[in-house]
């Protein structure tokens, strides 16, 4: 079988990762799958292991899902919202993660709002460190269930067309999902309001346009991204409705697209805003399989750096 | 690694998988609530082998699985190469079943210990038997076989390779010598 040794005590995105790595990330995955379908939910892979998840913006969605990623492997679980925590008094994160350490946990999964906060984390302790999404950065296990998903649809991912439309700027999604489509050989198209593409994008390995519909023409699927408002600092962002009208998936365009397209969304989706709500219900739709998938890729990242923390702590006896 | 000695050739692995079907059918008198359930990787192979033996005995299909014990394992940090999740398939209810476990080479029993936690988290069969194709002594836990192919007397370091023609193009049964480096 595989030849690959997984070796990361962390995963903090898919810019530095191989080929095979996410290959065999995703092949782990696909197994995890089944535990959710059980009666038992539950394996003890992970048992007597430790798993705080540190959240310095709100998420629902991400928590909950490497929460129950978690418990399905029998870790225990430490919910950390910053906003009622020391973080509040001025504790640095570097001072955090050393006090998560200090409690003898075994993996920190940190959402953070700044880019590049998980790699200093992960420099500063030895415990696994797992991002969950950093400022406008990375978010890597959504990415990797998005490939998932379209892998598990399309039956593979070299050579498939993939757009992502909406707010690429601010869009940790995005990057990731640039990075890890590319690497497994598929074309990404990104489609934004001229305002919305930053620079250098196309270094990435991405195509991009503003025409909506040029997008959608000859796609295997269609990512669908928030229009995040809320990071909207300047006043640029076109109006919500004017979004919709030039730029929100409705049954009217995919008619132009093709007959099988796979629409995606990481959520919250705003009906009405970037996505009609036929369209978030519809037959194309796999908005809430990407949820179901979600679990089955985090079990199996979980599983994998915990994995080889325990290996390299065995090995340095 | 050098090779000592060939236990089975395909004709005796063959006729060794013949008398335990013919074992586990007079045990459990015939068919009627019975699967088999192999152990990733080759004991699935052998449970699909022993369907089909004892098709050809009693003309009647018994429902066979895949168990994959990774996540049940107590040694994953000691072994050296990158364990691999495989899939569990089991598309059948196990409760009240006679559930024959099927696995190559039966040795410390840590394996079986494993697959045993696993099995009852998919439900509560009647009963559990086990039928190995090698039983090579040495366990570590208080744990036997129903149905054996062949003991093995084997040193501890020696390893005994089954191989397949499903997974590695012939049947046969060696013993290996591990020469230390």
């Amino acid at each position: 079988m595989s030849e690959l040794i997984w070796k990361r005590k962390d995963l903090l995105g898919l810019e530095n990762l191989t080929r095979e790595e996410i290959e065999f990330i995703l092949s782990t995955a696909e197994s995890f799958k089944e535990v959710s379908s059980r009666e038992i939910k539950k394996v003890p892979a992970l048992r007597g292991k430790t798993v705080v998840n540190l959240f310095y913006e709100p998420s629902t969605r991400t928590r909950v899902s490497f929460e129950v990623a978690a418990k399905r492997l029998s870790a225990d679980v430490i919910n950390i919202a910053t906003e009622t925590s020391s973080v509040k008094k001025g504790e640095t994160l570097i001072d955090t993660g050393r006090n998560i350490e200090a409690l003898k946990a075994d993996i920190i999964v940190m959402r953070h709002n700044y880019s590049g906060a998980a790699a200093i984390l992960a420099r500063h302790v030895n415990i696994s460190v797992i991002n969950a999404g950093d400022g406008w950065h990375e978010h890597p296990t959504q990415a990797l269930l998005d490939i998932f998903t379209l892998k598990e649809k399309l039956g593979k991912v070299a050579g498939i067309k993939v757009s992502i439309i909406g707010d690429i700027a601010h869009s940790r999604v995005a990057r990731s999902n640039i990075w890890g489509l590319s690497k497994l050989g598929a074309e990404v198209t990104v489609c934004a309001p001229k305002i919305l593409i930053p620079p250098g994008i196309e270094q990435m390995g991405a195509k991009v346009t503003d025409d909506v519909d040029r997008a959608l023409h000859d796609a295997d699927a269609v990512n669908v991204l928030r229009m995040q408002f809320e990071r909207d600092e300047s006043n640029a962002f076109p109006q919500q409705l004017e979004y919709f009208k030039n730029y929100g998936i409705t049954e009217e365009r995919l008619e132009k697209a093709k007959k099988s397209i796979i629409v995606m969304h990481p959520g919250p989706i705003n009906r009405g805003i970037e996505i009609s709500s036929e369209v978030a219900d519809g037959a194309n739709s796999v908005i809430l399989e990407q949820v179901t998938n979600g679990i089955a890729v985090r079990m199996s990242v979980l599983f994998l750096v915990a994995q080889a923390r325990d290996n390299a702590v065995a090995s340095s006896r | 690694m050098k090779e000592k000695a060939k236990i089975l050739d395909s004709e005796s692995l063959n006729r060794s998988l013949m008398r335990i079907a013919h074992e586990i059918l007079e045990k459990n008198r015939g068919t009627a609530e019975l699967c088999l359930i192999g152990i990733r990787n080759r004991g699935v192979f052998l449970a699909q082998r022993l369907a089909e033996c004892i098709k050809k005995i009693e003309g009647q299909d018994v429902p066979v699985g895949a168990l994959d014990i990774t996540l049940y394992r107590d040694d994953l940090t000691m072994i050296a190469q990158q364990p691999v999740v495989h899939k569990t398939e089991i598309s059948f209810d196990i409760d009240d079943k006679n559930v024959i476990l099927v696995d190559d080479v039966l040795y410390t029993g840590r394996t079986i210990r494993a697959a045993l936690d696993a099995l009852i988290d998919f439900g509560r069969p009647k009963a559990i038997q086990l039928a190995v194709l090698v039983d090579r002594g040495h366990r570590e836990l208080p744990v036997r076989a129903d149905f054996v192919g062949k003991n093995i007397p084997t040193a501890k370091n020696e390893t005994v390779e089954v191989r397949l023609k499903d997974t590695d193009g012939k049947d046969e049964v060696v013993i290996v010598e591990k020469i230390s480096s």
